[in-house]
């Protein structure tokens, strides 16, 4: 369970990017947080495993208090929350099973991941979590040899790697065309089910959010401006958060491209 | 149609909007340009005589005379190819600590800012100047100019490469931060992969520049080839100076030529 209280950041440029926010992530709960560019999502998320440093509020991890941790401690917090980034981050030069394995690197001594020694565990955890990604054959190509989506799911399983509590998802299908878009947030989605894992994923496409996502969070300016069921996002609901538009008609548009592409193979392509 | 679409344009100009500056700025150009030409005294006498003699030099170089001093040739070549192999392989060692602690994104500010000290250190002298004092320190011989190579790799080496660490993907880093790595893990498994390709081209670029170093410093007694040279242009020995300018050329195209094929291949 994640719970946020009063947290706020202000950049030292004096930007304040959020206010006050507060909400509690139950385990198994897969929240979407939607909102327009620059309204904080991103420094939202990064504020929860302190790659931002939160200016006020706390962040409740479990029963581990994450804003006052330093050192040691802090990267302990940070192997039990996993994170998927926009641009796969993955590390280019690096063979996927490395990329994998670097999931593990707060839990093993530094001599065994510069040896890259890492325990049979870790290794057979690292091989069943590419088959189940559907990479089992690419395990010693280099991670650029790979396309954008076989990459978002390398970036994946490195996060499941570290048998993490809680995911923190970036924009995950921000670089993807629509197709592996949908297969990447089913397979988030399908994998947090499974393991009950609550999730964060920070993402611009309204209707892949609502479809996938428990909850839907929006955010606007840097405070919550709506937290709720995705049934409940109505047009006024949208219009609070991003500004005036005509939902109706991006409804329609966005249906009608999905109708166009899924009509003969649904997603029979899925783990490929 | 009075206010039709304006169908000339020109690029306005970058740094000095004023014409009467630009102008101004231009003319003090050639002006300062035609009185440094003439403060240039040229003794054409002595000119006449250099290029007779510059013209045997070229005779010599044409045939060069690779037998008669070949022993001295021998033991220069070894002396300056085992000085540009030591010091570069000891200017890598050094080179790469500082270079991280000389990389913004890495290192805390007070390493920051002595590594850059060092690297500045370094970089504000050239090698005869630092090969000059060494030797003075030294004495004659390849240890002085080992030490001026060493010294004078650690300010390239380390410079180039902590500017590459500043512009690594700063996305693998942070990737690799928010898995709970340690900051050895996060220079292992995300910079490492990013520079190292680099790394390796600048450390055989520096080989070869130290190679034609020590060509240099070999002239102010540092030892190695240069010394060679040296003599043998002391005595005229045009033909020996020939052969050891081809033999330093041929040495420096064989190490630029198998650079660039390693360089493709740990890309």
């Amino acid at each position: 369970m994640l719970e946020l209280k009063h947290l706020s950041k202000t950049y030292r440029t004096g930007d304040q990017a959020l206010t006050d926010i507060g909400f509690t992530v139950p385990a198994g709960q897969v929240v979407g947080l939607i909102g327009p560019s620059g309204a904080g999502k991103s420094t939202l998320i990064r504020c929860i495993n302190r790659l931002v440093e939160p200016s006020r509020g706390s962040v409740v991890l479990g029963d581990t208090e994450l804003t006052t941790l330093r050192g040691r401690a802090l990267r302990k917090a940070r192997r039990r929350i996993g994170m998927i980034f926009q641009e796969y981050a993955l590390v280019e030069r690096l063979t996927v099973m490395e990329n994998v394995l670097s999931g593990r690197l707060g839990y093993v001594a530094g001599w065994r991941s510069f040896l890259r020694r890492f325990n049979r565990e870790d290794i057979a955890l690292a091989f069943s979590l590419l088959e189940k990604v559907g990479l089992a054959a690419h395990y010693n190509k280099r991670a650029d040899a790979l396309s954008g989506g076989q990459r978002q799911r390398v970036g994946i399983a490195r996060a499941l790697e570290q048998n993490p509590e809680l995911l923190l998802v970036d924009e995950p299908t921000a670089s993807l065309d629509p197709k592996t878009s949908r297969q990447i947030m089913r397979l988030i989605q399908t994998v947090c089910r499974e393991r009950n894992l609550p999730a964060i994923i920070n993402i611009h496409d309204v209707m892949l959010a609502q479809q996938f996502s428990d909850r839907i969070i929006g955010l606007r300016a840097g405070e919550v401006v709506f937290d709720g069921k995705p049934e409940e996002l109505t047009d006024d609901v949208l219009t609070r958060i991003y500004g005036e538009e005509d939902w109706a008609q991006v409804r329609k548009d966005q249906t009608d491209e999905d109708n166009d592409r899924a009509s003969p193979a649904v997603d029979l392509a899925e783990g490929v | 149609m009075s206010n039709a679409t304006p169908s000339t344009w020109r690029r306005p100009p970058v740094l000095l909007k004023n014409p009467l500056w630009r102008r101004a700025f231009y003319l003090g150009a050639i002006v300062y340009l035609a009185l440094a030409l003439q403060s240039v005294e040229v003794n054409w006498m002595r000119v006449y005589d250099g290029l007779e003699r510059g013209w045997r030099f070229v005779e010599g170089f044409l045939v060069p005379d690779f037998t008669s001093r070949w022993t001295d040739i021998r033991a220069g070549l070894i002396e300056s190819l085992t000085m540009t192999v030591t010091s570069t392989v000891a200017g890598i060692l050094i080179s790469v600590p500082i270079g991280i602690g000389a990389a913004r994104n890495l290192a805390p500010a007070p390493v920051y800012l002595a590594c850059r000290a060092i690297i500045t250190l370094s970089r504000s002298f050239q090698e005869v100047i630092i090969a000059i004092l060494l030797v003075a320190m030294f004495g004659f011989g390849p240890f002085a100019g080992f030490l001026t190579l060493a010294f004078a790799t650690i300010g390239f080496l380390s410079k180039l490469l902590a500017e590459d660490i500043e512009a690594c993907d700063r996305n693998q880093i942070e990737a690799i931060r928010a898995t709970g790595a340690g900051w050895w893990q996060v220079v292992n498994y995300a910079v490492q992969p990013q520079v190292m390709p680099r790394l390796v081209g600048l450390s055989l670029y520096r080989l070869d520049i130290n190679f034609r170093e020590s060509a240099v410093i070999g002239i102010v007694g540092a030892g190695g080839i240069g010394a060679t040279l040296n003599t043998a242009i002391d005595r005229y020995e045009y033909d020996s100076a020939g052969a050891i300018l081809i033999i330093i050329i041929a040495i420096v195209l064989a190490v630029e030529y198998s650079s660039s094929h390693i360089r493709r291949w740990v890309q």
